[in-house]
């Protein structure tokens, strides 16, 4: 059966979910290849065999952490011509697009960005895309080279699938352009302890509506009550009252929970964007003509500061 | 020596408008109102701030689209671009990303650069690959999804707001940078601007000004091909309640009622 190169996302070896979501999409189309690279490498490989990894290729060096993306396309590259893939999968960060991008210019391959599922076809895998924002659902095919695939988180359901995930440490020879743009400080995000914004089964956003960085308590009150993460809209965010990290929308991260609560959000063409493809949603909002209701499954038409306490007190207390 | 800046622009289709697909499946760009895509307004706002900040700068904004896309060199122009141009050739019609970022590429070598500024995606496509393709092809360092950008000494350097942590990037000269909608407000075009943009040159071209062959590029060359676009379905009708002060609590025994307490 033909491989699938995976590209893997974690953090000091804790994988990340939406690479579990790539390796049950890649099971469609062939046996998946995982290739990990940085500090935790090798830690990668038990949970990427518990979800169907055949094989794990690892590599790190301090290149991966000190110079931006291409180390990692250097290697991602190297694993594409040691394996021969029917595909290659790479999570849809901003980075992960990125080392796509790259690797397709140097193996001649067209790349699509941002599937939301994907099918074996046949004439090669067919990527379903969701665009302008989200109003059309495409189905489109790489007709040249290997497909190179962009895989949105949420995207499918991580199933178990236990594979032997041998790890195999690469060779990666990296190239003179390896090293030009340097890293020549990190600043780690502290974390919040709440799940994470795109990888999250619920999403509660604040917008304009909140009224200021004092009253995001309110939001985040909803959120924990609901095991949720906190998203905001541009507005929220350029007023400074929530950080851009937690931006939902064309310039911020794009969604896809299976419930998102919209409060105090008017439902711009680019928050849209960015959440319109979640499963169920919810929004709160005092104008009962904001376009968001045009959206929604439930609305409550009413002023967040008397809605927004009373839910999550009845949530609490439903939960016991 | 004159720093060479070139901004990447894309003409688009309003985002606010109807959108849709023509029947050959690739977005419908005639029928729709377009504008210099909002986000590479960023592009060239850093662009100027740049300039202003050395001794002898010139930029250039350059654009792949049809005959529209020049109204997007013209608002670059308005702004303060010095000169515009723009690959314009019956057969880009179609390009998909690898295709634009061959054209790119061999138009920024025509054009001349030590720095390349792009935006951070386009608002159509949305892609956000082409400043790391554009990279690549180039063989200079990629700067990119900067919300903070300074260029001194044949050095850029910027600042990287990532998922997991915010970076500092630093890269010599040439390279190809890309800015995020963080970087800081573009400038409205004033009425003198306006007037001047209307003297600045134009530059066409075509793709054999470039070298490149017809086949390398449109519908027909593309990496890749939609095989089929829908229109999403209106989501059905929802519940819609007005808070008479049960509000929360009714949201809530909906909530239930889906599985999500
Ligand atoms: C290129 C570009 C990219 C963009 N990218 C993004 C993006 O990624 N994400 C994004 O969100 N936006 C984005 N925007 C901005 C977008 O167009 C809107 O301006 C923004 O989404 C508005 O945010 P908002 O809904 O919070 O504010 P508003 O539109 O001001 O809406 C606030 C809402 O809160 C309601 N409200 C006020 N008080 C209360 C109350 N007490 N109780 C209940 N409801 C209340 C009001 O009725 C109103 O509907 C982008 C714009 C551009 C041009
Ligand atoms: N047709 C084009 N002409 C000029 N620049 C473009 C074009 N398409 C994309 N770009 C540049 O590349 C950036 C990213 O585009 P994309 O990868 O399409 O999301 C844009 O913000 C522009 O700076």
């Amino acid at each position: 059966m033909a491989e699938v190169l995976v590209y893997v996302d974690h953090v000091d070896g804790a994988v990340r979910k939406p690479t579990l979501e790539l390796l049950t999409l890649a099971r469609r189309i062939g046996e998946p290849v995982a290739v990990a690279l940085g500090a935790g490498a090798d830690a990668t490989a038990a949970t990427l065999a518990e979800y169907g990894a055949v094989k794990v290729l690892t590599a790190d060096a301090p290149e991966f952490a000190d110079y931006l993306v291409v180390p990692k396309v250097d290697a991602l590259q190297a694993a594409y011509e040691a394996v021969s893939p029917a595909a290659v999968l790479v999570p849809s960060s901003a980075e992960g697009k990125e080392i796509a991008a790259r690797l397709a210019v140097r193996i001649g391959s067209g790349i699509i960005t941002d599937a939301v599922d994907l099918e074996a076809g046949a004439e090669g895998p067919v990527a379903v895309q969701s665009v302008f924002a989200a109003s059309y659902t495409t189905k489109s095919r790489v007709t040249k080279g290997t497909p190179v695939i962009t895989v949105k988180p949420n995207s499918a359901a991580p199933e178990a699938a236990p594979a032997a995930g041998t790890v195999e440490p690469l060779a990666v020879a990296f190239g003179e352009k390896t090293t030009g743009t340097k890293v020549v400080a990190r600043t780690p995000r502290e974390s919040t302890g709440r799940p994470e914004l795109t990888e999250a089964a619920i999403v509660v956003s604040g917008g304009r509506g909140v009224n200021g960085a004092e009253n995001f308590p309110l939001i985040e009150a909803l959120a924990d009550s609901l095991g949720a993460a906190v998203g905001a809209s541009r507005a929220a965010v350029d007023a400074g009252w929530y950080p851009h990290t937690n931006q939902v929308g064309q310039t911020g991260k794009s969604v896809s929970p299976q419930l998102y609560i919209a409060a105090g959000i008017s439902g711009a063409i680019q928050h849209r964007a960015g959440m319109q493809t979640s499963k169920t949603i919810v929004a709160i909002n005092k104008d009962a003509e904001a376009p968001i209701f045009e959206l929604v499954d439930y609305g409550v038409v009413g002023d967040l500061f008397e809605v927004v306490p009373q839910l999550t007190d009845e949530v609490k207390s439903r939960k016991g | 020596m004159s720093l060479r800046i070139v901004v990447c622009v894309k003409y688009v289709p309003d985002a606010t408008g109807d959108r849709h697909f023509a029947e050959d499946l690739t977005v419908d760009r005639d029928d729709v109102d377009g504008l210099l895509s909002e986000l590479d307004e960023y592009a060239v706002e850093q662009a100027l701030q740049i300039s202003e900040e050395a001794d002898d700068a010139e930029i250039t904004v350059l654009t792949i689209g049809p005959e529209d896309a020049k109204d997007a060199l013209r608002k670059a122009l308005s702004m303060g671009a010095d000169k515009a141009v723009h690959v314009e050739d019956d057969d880009l019609h179609g390009t998909d990303a690898l295709g634009t970022s061959l054209v790119l590429a061999k138009a920024v070598e025509h054009v001349g650069y030590d720095l390349v500024i792009c935006g951070m995606a386009s608002t159509d496509g949305g892609m956000g690959v082409l400043p790391a393709m554009l990279a690549e092809r180039l063989g200079v360092p990629q700067v990119t999804l900067l919300s903070e950008v300074a260029v001194e000494d044949g050095k850029v350097t910027g600042r990287r707001d990532g998922d997991a942590a915010s970076e500092q990037l630093e890269a010599s000269l040439p390279a190809v940078v890309s800015v995020t909608d963080q970087s800081g407000e573009a400038r409205y075009p004033s009425f003198k601007g306006i007037m001047a943009a209307k003297k600045k040159p134009v530059e066409s071209l075509d793709l054999s000004d470039l070298g490149i062959d017809a086949d390398e590029v449109g519908l027909d060359g593309a990496w890749t091909t939609v095989d089929e676009a829908t229109e999403r379905p209106a989501r059905t009708a929802g519940t819609i309640v007005k808070d008479e002060g049960e509000g929360g609590k009714q949201l809530a025994e909906f909530l239930a009622g889906q599985k999500f307490i």
